[in-house]
């Protein structure tokens, strides 16, 4: 506990800064991967427990990628569509199979998963911690904004999450196919009584929810360091985003990861040992104020 | 009733739980084999661990995702006690039951009001919190060495718990008696109620039942035996380690309820106990664990999509059809 220097932290701009800055990247990780969580909840009524691990996937991939060809960018797209594909062979070949049936079965099924994924990561890419290294391209002298320290490479990832969280909100409000995502999420029965392919939509959720999380492994891969068992931890973040900001609801998600992004940055300043703490207690706080989570519907 | 049940069934229940006492003790005397002693005594406190989440998630209808953090809470518990403060045997056991108690009503005041996903997950949640503070908090509890150094072991009625026969004694007698206690509690009038608040909580709730307060009971009740299997863990690692808080422990769990079954009360016992034997088949054949449990579970999962209690029970239901009104799972 270290109330004074999180009030010297408050105090001066550049720590303000560079804090702020800090949380907002893990926010805008977070808030990929819980966009996701959250959407295939909303829609297909079932937790993904592996999805962690798909964001562990994306990183790894993103990794092969970027020492194959030497280019970020690309090494982001084969995260993505690479998870999204395998997000969509996932559900049609195993989580479609246990849609009606208990959680327990739901469970059981993501927990093989986590088991099997985090060997074979350790197959193919060794058991040991890597890292991709920062690209040459953001290679350059941070910014200094307020005496305050922020690396180029933050605000492309800023930038990138932004983009894709309005490309999310424009899809799913503004075009003909989100319409159809919202209806399968209100009322499936209905929605497939009216001549649309729910098993389709399901699908095609469950890839795009993936291909979110590949994003976010991809875009994290040169700040963060790679493991087997990676996705674990961000797994139970991204619940907690999902809970703070309403399950099923995807602004919700990105007011809930903003939230805990900057409670993780300035928490680690307040209360170092504590910072796990903060953010259950912030949960806790939440919840039994508002069960539904901030954004989110009544409990269906 | 059918009448098999005319014997009071509390009286029935002892009655067995005395005569497997009585079978388990005696198994040091046809056999000095540590391999056997061994795997009674892990038996024991993973036997508890599936058993007293049955009781959550069979009986309860509250599928917790973070059921070890009591089992681990106990180990830490009974461990440190007896490591710091030099009490005995009985006071540490004491400790730990206070400790997973005050834990369950904590976690479960906050869990037992919300729907069944929402539970799983914060249930899970709470557990990695726990999991997060012994791994921060290495002064206490040693961080992710674990709590080593060696337990110390007074002798306790007569036992000598440094002493592999002494501690499956001790293991066994501690389990039967929390297998026998939960079985009564399943069968009192509050277990039926349990039953009840999982089948229609609308329903209890109009007829005067405080449901939230049934819940917390049960997940409280849970914990505490949970607590238990951890403490028979601590003795026989001699230390506690984060990994029997760590959610694949909540996992193996479930896994083991699931593949021995949630209707019948010994289910996750024998669960438990095929578990432990594929666990020990896996490590010996392959450096990848995780890939080949996950495997399994796969293959359970979509293949027999439930329980051998279960199965096994249907088929003695299908077999035995005494009356019509007899339906299978009635009597769970």
């Amino acid at each position: 506990m270290d109330l004074a220097a999180l009030l010297d932290c408050l105090g001066s701009a550049s720590c303000l800064v560079t804090q702020t800055s800090t949380g907002l990247i893990v926010g805008a990780l977070l808030f990929l991967v819980a966009a996701g969580l959250t959407l295939i909840f909303g829609v297909l009524g079932v937790i993904n427990f592996a999805h962690g691990s798909f964001y562990m996937l994306g990183a790894y991939v993103a990794l092969s990628m970027y020492r194959l060809s030497g280019s970020f960018a690309l090494a982001v797209l084969a995260a993505g569509v690479g998870v999204g594909v395998f997000g969509l062979l996932l559900e049609r070949f195993f989580m479609r199979r246990v849609y009606g049936a208990d959680v327990l079965l739901q469970l059981l099924v993501c927990y093989a998963f986590i088991l099997i994924l985090d060997d074979a990561v350790k197959i193919v890419w060794g058991p040991n911690f890597q890292s991709m290294g920062m690209p040459e391209t953001f290679q350059e002298p941070p910014l200094l904004i307020g005496g305050g320290v922020v690396p180029v490479f933050y605000v492309y990832l800023m930038a990138a999450a932004a983009l894709i969280a309005l490309v999310l909100w424009a899809i799913l409000s503004k075009t003909r196919i989100g319409k159809i995502v919202r209806a399968a999420a209100h009322n499936p029965s209905m929605t497939s009584a009216l001549g649309l392919n729910t098993s389709l939509i399901y699908a095609g959720v469950f890839a795009f929810g993936g291909m979110l999380a590949g994003l976010a492994g991809g875009l994290a891969a040169p700040v963060r360091s790679m493991s087997p068992g990676m996705g674990f931890s961000i797994l139970i973040e991204s619940f907690i985003v999902t809970v703070i900001g309403g399950m099923g609801s995807v602004s919700g998600a990105l007011v809930g990861a903003l939230l805990i992004g900057l409670i993780r940055s300035f928490g680690s300043i307040g209360f170092p040992l504590f910072v796990e703490g903060t953010m259950f207690f912030a949960m806790a706080v939440i919840l039994i104020a508002k069960p539904s989570g901030l954004l989110g519907k009544a409990v269906r | 009733m059918s009448p098999r049940n005319s014997l009071p069934t509390l009286a029935r229940d002892s009655a067995w739980a005395l005569v497997a006492l009585a079978v388990l003790l005696a198994i040091p005397f046809l056999t000095s084999s540590r391999i056997v002693l061994d795997f009674g005594i892990r038996l024991a406190a993973y036997g508890l661990l599936a058993t007293s989440l049955n009781f959550l998630v069979g009986y309860g209808g509250m599928v917790s995702f973070g059921h070890a953090m009591f089992f681990g809470g106990g180990a830490y518990a009974f461990a440190l006690t007896l490591q710091k403060t030099g009490a005995g045997i009985p006071a540490a056991l004491l400790v730990a039951l206070c400790f997973s108690a005050l834990t369950g009503l904590v976690v479960g005041a906050v869990c037992v009001r919300l729907k069944e996903i929402y539970f799983s997950f914060l249930t899970l949640a709470f557990q990695m919190f726990l999991h997060s503070i012994i791994l921060t908090w290495t002064s206490l509890t040693g961080g992710d060495q674990g709590l080593t150094g060696g337990l110390p072991r007074p002798p306790v009625w007569g036992l000598n718990l440094a002493e592999p026969v002494h501690l499956y004694g001790f293991a066994v007698v501690l389990a039967v008696a929390c297998f026998w206690l939960m079985r009564a509690l399943l069968q009192s009038p509050f277990g039926f109620t349990l039953r009840m608040v999982r089948d229609n909580a609308d329903r209890a709730r109009f007829l005067g039942i405080a449901v939230s307060q049934v819940r917390l009971t049960a997940f409280v009740l849970a914990a505490c035996f949970a607590g238990m299997g951890g403490v028979i863990m601590a003795l026989f690692v001699s230390g506690a380690f984060p990994d029997f808080s760590y959610w694949t422990m909540s996992g193996e769990a479930i896994f083991m309820i699931m593949m021995g079954g949630i209707q019948v009360f010994i289910g996750p016992l024998v669960g438990a106990a095929v578990l432990l034997l594929l666990n020990d088949a896996i490590s010996r054949t392959t450096e990848y664990h995780g890939l080949a449990l996950g495997l399994v579970v796969l293959l359970f999962a979509l293949g027999f999509k439930r329980g051998l209690m279960d199965f096994l029970g249907q088929l003695w239901a299908g077999l035995h059809k005494p009356d019509p009104q007899a339906q299978p799972g009635q009597e769970r």
